[in-house]
């Protein structure tokens, strides 16, 4: 009995089954003798032997070869059309030790995306772009392609493409060519059994450059197209030799050796840029466990600069910090200084149907305007919390309890203006008692850096509380204010 | 005539029957059947003959698995070395 080994089979880098439909699993969506399965069967072998396939991904595009990752099994991430090669930069600079593969097809990356391809290349991104060109659109049923040659026939060029009204098709292995930053650049061609054989090598090569750490590679591959250029399987190959050859010449356009670049950035990660990588503190507070606290709504009105948002921030993270559902709601115009800002901040104990706020249980105004555009609003047993030490002449009358705090001044005093807002804080804290002092010096000390503006805002914070306690009299110093709030007048 | 040094499978149900197998075939080992298969093409098969399982057939064709090449085992005979060669050489 004869013993045969097994020397070409299905790779393993492909799906068993292919669950797109219901139907036809075990089968591609590829038309008869389309090109797209060779230049398929050709990644996945080179993927497979290279031993790359737990750490490659694939940026697959729009056209024929949309469904790819059905096909692929490995990491993928499906661009908008043209757009592989950005989706693949970003890829790539998150993981830099995966293997990143473009996979775009000529109306992909020749037209829609033409922008992306230049300027990744450009960069030198540590990518490999397969580019899979078949003179068409083929997908959407034969459009011209800015490849399509001269005198071709598509439903958009029916007289055939005439340069005088199409221009002239479009060499990307050339153009890229002319940019210094890509490693490694080739032609090849599906048209015959020695140029499938050579399209393989330079897939090879193109995947092993970057598992070594080279720059850009980018292979196009001529590829047929029977179903639109109306052909046989065995009519279109002939054809790429005969007529496509001519116009986009097989080779190799750019081979450079690996050189590391001697200006290369230093290499971090997201985590370690967020400081995540360091141990955090953890909160050990469940999220079920109910306080006695009622919900609080509060706006925060002012000028942009006061830190209005920051505070409306601070609040809502103190909130999560002690199991609360929170929501903070900005509202601020295109000027980053002096224009007006507000916002919403919700701390619930039950999911926060809407961030915006109708009538706040406390208004933190930090100006006059905001004062006077904003009390009438507020709950009718709330209360205003205004920066300064009086109120305005002219005011509107209105239910809510009004307490001065100069909290501009307070800050001024100890040492920058920068911490009126956490003045307000303290005052806020006082009042409601809704969220205790330490969970802001914690948030605080977690948030600020600059060791001295920290001591500064928790100074600013027991200013604020002392400066409201002083209002409300003594009966709240026990942290107990039942007794009837004493209103500035 | 020479014993064939490898054999080619094809899955009638995978193969899209577009021949291009068929024509790339250094030794003109395979065809068409002249039946349909369930999806309405007549799918590539082996003749039986003269496979040199070269494997050209495999990257020609579109499909990921519809074909499978094998190469026939050759058990090593142990010759006697040839005078003045290495040992090691065998």
């Amino acid at each position: 009995m004869d013993e045969y080994q097994v020397i070409e089979s299905k790779s393993p880098v492909f799906y068993d089954k292919y669950v797109r439909k219901s139907e036809l699993q075990h089968q591609t969506h590829y038309c008869p003798g389309c090109g797209h399965g060779v230049v398929h069967k050709l990644i996945a072998e080179a993927i497979a032997d290279l031993g790359v396939q737990d750490r490659a991904i694939l940026v697959t595009p729009v056209g024929c070869s949309v469904f790819a990752y059905y096909y692929f099994d490995m990491g993928n991430v499906q661009a908008a059309h043209g757009r592989a090669p950005a989706v693949a930069t970003a890829v790539k600079r998150s993981n830099p030790e995966s293997i990143v593969i473009g996979y775009q097809g000529d109306g992909d990356l020749a037209a829609i995306g033409t922008a992306e391809i230049v300027h990744a290349a450009n960069r030198g991104e540590k990518i490999t772009i397969f580019f899979v060109n078949n003179a068409i659109y083929g997908m959407t049923g034969g459009q011209m392609a800015p490849t399509t040659l001269i005198g071709q026939y598509s439903t958009t060029s029916p007289w055939g493409r005439r340069p005088s009204n199409e221009g002239y098709p479009l060499r990307m292995a050339e153009l890229l060519a002319t940019l210094e930053a890509p490693v490694y650049i080739e032609r090849v061609a599906l048209c015959d059994n020695k140029n499938i054989m050579k399209t393989r090598k330079a897939v090879r090569k193109a995947l092993e450059l970057q598992r070594d750490g080279a720059g850009f590679s980018f292979i196009e591959i001529l590829s047929p197209c029977p179903t639109i250029w109306k052909m046989t399987p065995q009519e279109s190959r002939k054809w790429i030799e005969e007529k496509m050859l001519a116009v986009f010449p097989l080779g190799v356009f750019r081979d450079r050796k690996l050189a590391p670049m001697a200006d290369a950035v230093p290499q971090t990660s997201v985590t370690k840029l967020l400081g995540l990588d360091k141990p955090q503190e953890v909160v050990t507070r469940p999220m079920a466990v109910k306080d006695s606290q009622p919900d609080l709504t509060v706006k925060i009105a002012g000028f942009g600069g006061q830190g209005v948002l920051l505070l409306g921030q601070i609040l809502a993270e103190m909130g999560m910090r002690e199991g609360r559902e929170v929501s903070w709601l900005p509202s601020y115009g295109p000027e980053m200084r002096s224009g007006s800002a507000h916002c919403h901040v919700c701390l619930s104990h039950e999911r926060v149907g809407s961030p915006v706020i109708e009538h706040p249980d406390v208004l933190i105004a930090m100006n006059e305007p905001s004062l006077h555009k904003f009390s009438k609003m507020v709950e009718a047993h709330g209360t205003i919390l205004y920066n300064s030490d009086k109120l305005p002449a002219g005011l509107p009358p209105c239910e809510a309890k009004i307490y001065c705090v100069p909290a501009l001044e307070i800050a001024d005093g100890l040492g920058t203006t920068k911490a009126t807002n956490m003045v307000m804080l303290g005052a806020l804290l006082e009042l409601t008692h809704t969220l205790p002092r330490e969970t802001a010096l914690a948030l605080l000390k977690a948030k600020v850096r600059n060791v001295k503006l920290l001591d500064v805002d928790c100074q600013a914070i027991d200013a604020g509380m002392a400066c409201l306690r002083k209002q409300l009299g003594p009966a709240t110093d026990a942290h107990a204010h039942d007794g009837e709030l004493a209103p500035c007048s | 005539m020479a014993q064939a040094r490898g054999k080619v499978t094809i899955d009638t149900e995978e193969c899209k029957g577009c021949g291009l197998c068929v024509d790339a075939c250094p030794p003109k080992c395979l065809e068409l059947l002249p039946g349909l298969n369930p999806y309405g093409v007549h799918p590539a098969r082996y003749t039986g003959m003269n496979c040199s399982g070269c494997g050209i057939c495999f990257y020609v064709c579109p499909e990921p698995g519809a074909i499978t090449v094998y190469r026939l085992i050759v058990p090593k005979v142990a010759q006697p070395p040839k005078e003045g060669s290495h040992a090691a050489t065998l």
